[in-house]
């Protein structure tokens, strides 16, 4: 279908309607307009009324501009030559490269049967004890990272998505600064990773419309891989910048907002995206870790909230560390059983003391008198915080779990931890000392 | 079965209006024709002179202005016949194995499967005679189904007196083939065959009269039974934010309530959190009965990423499975995660029909489709004066984590009991998160009134020390004071909390918490041989390891009774003492 339909009767935000027929929903067109062309997508049929999300924004579209259909929904090119390639939120390269031209896969497919989802089993080592010891990450998982502005976010992603075991990395950024992007471009030039990795960037400064195909366009490339047996792990930053885009499409198509402005579906379009999230029983895994920044620290703005509720487990972050409090990790209990026997109870042992520590400090800082109890809180409070909790802190899980050990036996006596007898007689250290 | 064939006028995300001549129905059943010749599963949901809207309960990318829609005079139903206990379906009773079989790794639009094997023999005895006068839901034959009796029922949906003129001898049937013959006096008549068609939103209790449930539901959660119980029959919410362990909670009851049949309706969730329901059941045995958990278990899954209006239909499919069962005069439970996302896609469905917003962009009719919903919950004598239940227990995800949200509230007028989850209790790792002194129960559970009373005082008394000490700090708060709050620091400590991973502590069974409530409160009532609060605190120190050993051993075991003994032995040390300072 090659037709030209040029009867366009409204435009408004990156919305516009044009007149036309034998359209298909979610199909995608091309806007000529006298600055270039453009991408659209249909996003409403009315009569013989069409209405499409342009891509690039509708600035400077006149009524007696050509629209043209091309009778299929979004897709973006697929091969090996994908790989050390960088994309922009429409599919066309930004990388000065020529673009690909090779089979074209269909994006935002249909959701995987649960029926064919393997149990997640397999631990991702990071090296970083706040992740590896008390929040496990595990292949297939979905997990963001909440953190308030100013936060290290991109960086922490970044070197997660280094140290992380995987076969292709991709990287989606939403809104992007164009520093971040440059870091991100450099690190994964500088580390010798760029050959396994794809990136599909959507600076701030670019039309918001295109922001809203990123995570598609990401996970759709990784589904392609893992359909090819490739572990693969999908960085997504920043997924709040998403939600915006989809607030500010839904706000101009005169939708009923539910929460502070954002659509009532915001929780399924999450989900759409967060599900590909995937270990296949006879192919590749998609592992996803996302940003999602929390406007004013606020985990109960409807971005995090709706998120927390569709992934498994998050990261906090702030203050420059990953908080234990709030940060989980739902399918650590799948893999810490097999890792050492004295995992779980480390994990939780030391977390419980570490909240004693708080109810201490907070004690403190109201200057009442500290009792014996609240001496040992403090002086353990303290090596935990900058022998564990610090961010810097790279060693092993074996190592971290070892080290744990060691500053509860510098502090407590064994029954104070509130730890299964028989672990105690098996790894509490002999000679006393942290 | 068409009707009439109308067309495509508008498509918007899920919701799509068609123009028909002259017929329509309300929740009537119709399919929209994609330009390839597939068929898309949609529901009526609004009429309009002849524009008739309808939610498709599938993606509908690639429909055309002018595409076929036919329609049908059926409402959406399930299927109802032996082979649903084991079953994994989606929202609309496709089997997701099957769906898997044909369609590969990925959901397609438009494949629909039959819901109970069609070519599986089941062994039918029959047990009614011919010339029996008999009305819907008498039983005419057996069928065994795993671990049970699986009654063959005259179709809910044969209104009046019908005589059975004809019923197959013992032998192997499938679903599809014709058992026997009703007829009624106007002379009409209506083959019988091992299943039927209900439809989903019509609650289903044929039986003489609804019962006050009384009999207290076990699922070995010991906040649970102990403290905030429920009944069989009965109806109960967990609310909570997110990460505070809903899930968990009812994957735990899901396994180990002491009930006959467990539907499970993932709606709106993770995917992950089913697959571990898939793998894990079957490999799991029901201790009761020695066979496979998933036995007794179906599983209705729609998760976060399945098309959204098929989200509203799975709860309804499930609730509708879960009366069938009670038909059959068993006790059955449904767990509904996350009665939020239900509620959700009622609001997608409301903001695209444009009508107007109650709180929070939910409809007005919210409140009332909840009350709906958990009515349907309840202890049925049925016609033969057996008694069987549907218990509801559904979670809720207020957004935000506050409880003051439209669907939490509207929930909480309409249950018996209440399990709110605090992210304070998950931050401090104290699972299962159940704030007890936010939930409440209005049933009467396994361990007495005035028993629970004293714990729940203790508790209360515990916090408001708490809090008090926050201000006066610990010099300012008496020994006894400090002692009563690190008692019920103990009793949250070693009896509210349990470990979902330890196998022996994530299930305790009834005469487990009735033995230990009782030391428990012998030891709460003791007063602790103290002098000072650096005494006191290693005192419970002492006492919290006992228990939490104790914890430990299986119940009945010899480690079991020596545990107990060593409890036993320090409550009495406290005793002696007294004895001795008198």
């Amino acid at each position: 279908m090659r037709k030209f339909f040029d009867h366009i009767s409204r435009v408004s935000g990156a919305v516009i309607t044009v007149h036309a027929t034998g359209v298909g929903f979610d199909d995608l067109a091309v806007l000529e307009t006298k600055r270039g062309a453009s991408l659209a997508q249909v996003i409403r049929l009315e009569g013989d009324e069409v209405t499409l999300q342009v891509f690039s924004g509708t600035q400077g579209v006149s009524t007696v501009d050509r629209v043209r259909f091309l009778g299929h929904p979004m897709e973006v090119p697929f091969s090996d030559n994908l790989l050390g390639r960088i994309l922009d939120g429409a599919g066309r390269p930004r990388d000065g490269r020529v673009a690909l031209q090779d089979a074209p896969i269909p994006v935002g497919g249909p959701s995987v049967n649960p029926w064919v989802r393997r149990l997640p089993d397999k631990m991702v080592r990071t090296g970083i004890p706040m992740i590896d010891v008390f929040n496990t990450l595990v292949e297939s998982q979905k997990i963001p990272i909440f953190a308030p502005a100013g936060e290290p976010y991109n960086a922490l992603l970044g070197r997660i998505g280094l140290q992380a075991e995987a076969d292709v990395i991709i990287l989606g950024g939403i809104g992007l600064r164009h520093d971040d992007y440059l870091m991100f471009r450099n690190l994964f030039a500088s580390r010798g990773v760029k050959s396994r990795t794809v990136m599909v960037v959507h600076t701030a400064s670019e039309p918001t419309v295109e922001a809203l195909l990123v995570p598609d366009l990401s996970l759709a490339i990784a589904e392609a891989y893992a359909r090819k047996n490739k572990r693969v792990l999908v960085l997504l930053t920043d997924m709040t910048a998403f939600s915006d885009a989809l607030k500010e499409v839904a706000i101009t198509m005169e939708q009923i907002p539910s929460n502070r402005g954002y659509p009532g579906d915001l929780y399924s379009q999450l989900a759409k995206r967060y599900e590909k999230a995937v270990d296949l029983e006879d192919a590749g895994s998609i592992t996803v870790l996302a940003v999602t920044t929390m406007p004013g620290d606020d985990v109960t703005h409807p971005v995090p909230d709706n998120t927390g509720y569709i992934t498994e487990g998050q990261f906090y972050l702030r203050g420059g560390r990953i908080e234990p409090f709030g940060s989980l990790s739902r399918l650590k209990q799948r893999v810490n059983g097999a890792t050492r026997d004295d995992h779980r109870a480390i994990m939780d042992g030391c977390i419980q003391l570490y909240s004693g520590y708080l109810e201490t400090m907070e004690k403190r800082s109201m200057g009442f008198e500290m009792s014996a109890w609240d001496g040992k809180l403090l002086k353990y409070g303290k090596l935990f915080e900058s022998r564990i909790m610090d961010l810097k802190v790279d060693i092993s899980l074996e190592k971290a779990l070892d080290l744990c050990w060691e500053i509860l036996a510098g502090c407590f006596e064994p029954r104070e931890t509130g730890i299964k007898r028989e672990l105690i007689a098996a790894h509490w250290p002999k000679v006393r000392g942290a | 079965m068409n009707v009439e064939d109308g067309k495509l006028i508008t498509v918007f995300g899920n919701l799509v209006t068609a123009w028909v001549s002259h017929f329509a129905m309300l929740n009537s059943v119709a399919y929209c024709e994609r330009p390839d010749g597939v068929k898309l599963l949609s529901e009526v949901v609004r009429i309009r002179g002849n524009e008739v809207d309808l939610q498709v309960f599938e993606d509908t990318r690639g429909l055309r202005v002018g595409c076929r829609v036919h329609f049908t005079r059926e409402m959406l139903s399930v299927s109802l016949g032996p082979g649903l206990l084991g079953q994994v379906f989606d929202g609309l009773q496709n089997p997701l194995p099957q769906l898997a079989k044909q369609a590969g790794n990925f959901l397609t639009c438009g494949t629909y499967i039959e819901a109970l094997p069609s070519k599986r023999k089941w062994h039918f005895s029959p047990t009614a005679a011919v010339g029996a006068k008999l009305s819907a839901g008498e039983t005419v034959g057996i069928v065994d189904e795993g671990i049970f009796k699986h009654h063959i029922m005259i179709p809910f949906q044969m209104m009046g007196e019908w005589t059975l003129s004809q019923l197959a001898k013992e032998g192997e049937f499938t679903t599809q083939d014709e058992i026997g013959m009703l007829e009624n006096r106007a002379g009409v008549r209506h083959p019988l065959s091992l299943q039927q068609k209900w439809p989903v939103k019509v609650p289903l209790a044929i039986g003489k009269e609804r019962l006050l449930p009384f009999e207290p539901l076990v699922t070995r959660v010991r906040i649970l039974d102990t403290l905030f119980p429920i009944v069989k029959g009965g109806t109960y919410c967990i609310p909570g934010p997110f990460g505070a362990g809903k899930t968990v909670l009812q994957q735990i009851t899901s396994r180990h309530a002491e009930i006959d049949v467990v539907v499970v309706a993932a709606c709106g969730e993770r995917a992950g959190e089913v697959v571990e329901l898939l793998r894990e059941f079957p490999e799991l045995t029901d201790p009761r009965t020695g066979s496979s958990l998933m036995e007794r278990t179906v599983i209705i899954c729609n998760t976060s990423s399945m098309p959204v209006a098929a989200r509203e239909a799975s709860v309804y499919t499930a609730v509708t499975i879960a009366e069938y069962y009670r038909q059959m005069a068993l006790n059955v439970l449904l767990l509904a995660d996350s009665t939020s996302r239900w509620a959700q896609a009622l609001r997608e469905l409301s903001g695209r029909l444009e009508e107007i917003p109650g709180e929070e962009a939910f409809p007005a009719y919210l409140e009332s489709r909840i009350a709906n919903f958990y009515e349907r919950a309840g202890c049925l004598k049925l016609k033969d004066g057996r008694v069987g239940s549907v218990t509801i227990g559904g979670t809720v995800s207020p957004a935000g984590g506050s409880f003051e949200e439209p669907v939490t509230q509207g929930t909480l007028k309409v249950v018996g009991a209440f399990h709110g989850l605090s992210r304070a209790r998950s931050d401090a790792r104290k699972f299962p998160a159940i704030d007890p002194l936010l939930s409440w129960s209005t049933y009467q559970g396994i361990i007495e009134n005035s028993k629970t009373a004293t714990a729940m005082a203790l508790l209360k008394k515990g916090d408001e020390i708490r809090q008090m000490m926050a201000v006066v700090g610990e010099e300012g708060t008496s020994t006894a004071d400090f002692v009563t709050m690190l008692k019920a620091d103990l009793f949250d400590s070693v009896y509210l909390q349990q470990n979902a991973f330890e196998v022996v502590d994530s299930s305790s069974q009834r005469e487990r918490q009735q033995t230990v409530f009782d030391v428990l409160l012998t030891f709460i009532r003791t007063p602790l041989r103290v002098d000072d609060k650096a005494q006191a605190r290693q005192a419970i120190f002492e006492a919290m390891d006992l228990f939490r050993h104790w914890n430990h051993q299986p119940f009945g075991s010899d480690e079991f009774a020596a545990a107990m003994r060593d409890v036993d032995a320090f409550i009495e040390r406290q005793h002696s003492v007294e004895a001795m300072d008198a």
